[in-house]
């Protein structure tokens, strides 16, 4: 079929098919299902970041969910319709990129878009059960906003535009997995990380380092297997803990609810909050800190956050 | 156009009416269960199968394309695909192979609304299998009324019941959905309760309230008493009378409706 051989030409990435989003500081995002109910907090403070810094984020028209846990069997291409078709509505829009927030999100539609871009075959299967849909062509870049914060935005801007340092706050910064693995999709070395820790420096805080940042925190065992993800949680926690910490930032909201609560709290250890980088960066760029959602956590960051006179 | 409503009016008064097979000009071939039927054409799928003999017990209900009781699965000629619709919406294609839907065994769980929260976490409380949902979108694919299906599972799993409510509006829970759906769910179950949800937390508009304290105050009782104590004949007689007087029916169809009124579902 003439159309088999199109589809081949045309996914091959990096040549024909430069990034064609139309304006450079606008730009749409994939919140996925948790921003829009556990995780609004980090939705709504990513947005007042983002137009802080001059930049808008949209949101992506008619999105499904990412599909949540990638799927590592070659064959199994119906659970790489979801990822691909919130591909396709950013085709649509004409845009050559999509910012994710979450962290799995991030990392269900990155390695998918790999994943269909690397078998013509493969895409040319989807596309063939997605008749309804136009045919996704490949080349959208997903992105983590930590990416477009570093790369596009860039850590001097960032910290010419901080209205209200968070000097003097100690911040564990927690990468969890999916940042970072598996490498193709790491967002930066996935041995030593350090986009979090320049970030929350740009904004004045104190980055501390921690042995377990780059540690899953148990994940979906949550579910079923409570005690992996607890066990998981105090040896992150507590080492967050020892290296002097006083809240943990994630960019994940799994990992989020499960290092609020599977934290072992005893008499001689409070319990450390556990706050979106987003609700960091937008409290430092000026936003108001009752804007921020930090009542929707579970383990409230404030009493620390008061301390220093920032909310 | 007149052209082809002549021709379906002639076709449907066979069924109809019961005029002889004689008259009738245009005839398509039709396979009810995998067996093969001579009937007219132009039909829908409904009078087909009752013009081939079949009687509904299940299957069947408004005949307006509104209750969703009478969803058919069937395959035309040269096409792969597996097709959905209601047989009361849908006509008759020459090679048709039909079968009639009788009921949907989804599971219905019980919740006191009064009970849950208005949000996502009721939905997946009750139908967790909403968070299998592969995107597929075959559910919308399979809806006779065309609504975007799939759409409203998405959005029934970020936990937005007005965007559910909105999509699923038009749901008349024939099913069809359920029996494709490769994740198991329940879309109709699904979208029900979040309009549920949704319409519980809607504020009551200030004519509703009105009424209701119209009503409490015993505005329509004497009203009510007089058509209660009436007999079955006084009452038949007012309906005619009334809808003569407002122009809606005329004195031939008011005794047809009311001989009819059961509805045939």
């Amino acid at each position: 079929m003439p159309d088999d051989t199109r589809h081949a030409s045309r996914v091959t990435r990096h040549d024909t098919l430069s990034p064609i989003t139309h304006h450079s500081s606008r730009i749409p995002y994939f919140p996925g299902c948790a921003l829009k109910d556990q995780a609004r907090a980090f939705e709504r403070s990513a947005q007042l970041a983002m137009q802080a810094l001059g930049w808008e984020l949209f949101e992506l028209p008619r999105w499904n969910c990412c599909g949540t846990v990638y799927s590592l069997a070659s064959d199994d291409l119906m659970r790489h319709l979801g990822p691909v078709r919130n591909l396709v509505r950013a085709q649509e829009l004409g845009e050559g990129r999509l910012v994710a927030l979450c962290a799995m999100c991030y990392n269900t539609l990155a390695r998918s878009s790999r994943f269909v871009e690397a078998d013509p075959e493969r895409l040319r299967r989807i596309n063939a059960f997605m008749d309804e849909e136009p045919d996704y062509r490949g080349g959208v870049e997903v992105v983590h906003l930590l990416q477009l914060l570093r790369d596009e935005v860039g850590y001097g801007e960032i910290e010419a535009k901080v209205a209200r340092s968070l000097e003097g706050v100690r911040v564990a910064p927690y990468y969890g997995c999916m940042l970072l693995r598996p490498r193709e999709v790491g967002i930066d070395d996935p041995d030593s990380p350090e986009v979090m820790e320049e970030l929350l420096s740009s904004l004045g805080a104190e980055p501390v380092e921690f042995p377990q940042r780059a540690e899953c925190c148990g994940a979906y065992q949550a579910v079923s297997r409570p005690e992996i993800a607890r066990g998981r949680v105090q040896e992150i926690v507590s080492s967050a803990r020892r290296a002097g910490a006083e809240l943990i930032a994630t960019s994940c909201p799994l990992c989020q609810f499960n290092l609020e609560t599977h934290q072992n709290v005893t008499h001689h250890s409070s319990p450390i909050a556990v706050v979106y980088f987003t609700q960091l960066l937008a409290l430092a760029l000026g936003v108001p800190g009752d804007q921020l959602g930090f009542e929707l956590l579970r383990l409230d960051p404030r009493p620390v956050l008061s301390k220093k006179e920032l909310v | 156009m007149p052209e082809i409503m002549d021709r379906i009016k002639e076709a449907n008064q066979a069924v109809t009416t019961g005029l002889d097979d004689s008259t009738i000009k245009h005839w398509v071939t039709v396979y009810i269960m995998g067996k093969g039927y001579r009937v007219p054409a132009d039909i829908t799928i409904m009078q087909a199968m009752e013009y081939a003999g079949y009687r509904f017990v299940r299957g069947a209900g408004c005949r307006a394309g509104f209750c969703g009781a009478c969803a058919t699965v069937y395959r035309t000629a040269g096409d792969w695909r597996l097709k959905t619709a209601l047989a009361c919406q849908t006509r008759v294609e020459d090679g048709m192979y039909l079968v009639q839907i009788p009921f949907t065994p989804a599971e219905k769980p019980t919740y006191d609304l009064e009970k849950e929260p208005p949000d996502g976490t009721t939905l997946l409380k009750y139908f967790p299998e909403v968070a299998r949902c592969v995107a597929c979108n075959t559910c919308t694919k399979a809806c006779p009324q065309d609504l975007e299906m799939m759409d409203a599972i998405q959005a029934a799993l970020r936990g937005d019941l007005e965007e559910v409510t909105e999509l699923s509006f038009d749901c008349i829970q024939c099913g069809l959905c359920a029996m494709r759906c490769p994740a198991e769910i329940t879309h109709y179950h699904v979208t029900q309760l979040a309009r549920r949800l949704y319409g519980r937390t809607l504020s009551v508009p200030q004519h509703v309230l009105d009424r209701v304290a119209e009503i409490e105050a015993g505005k329509y009782e004497d009203e009510f008493q007089r058509l209660m104590s009436m007999s079955r004949e006084e009452l038949e007689e007012l309906y005619r009378t009334e809808q003569r007087e407002k122009g809606g029916l005329k004195s031939r169809d008011a005794s047809r409706v009311t001989r009819n009124g059961q509805g045939e579902g």
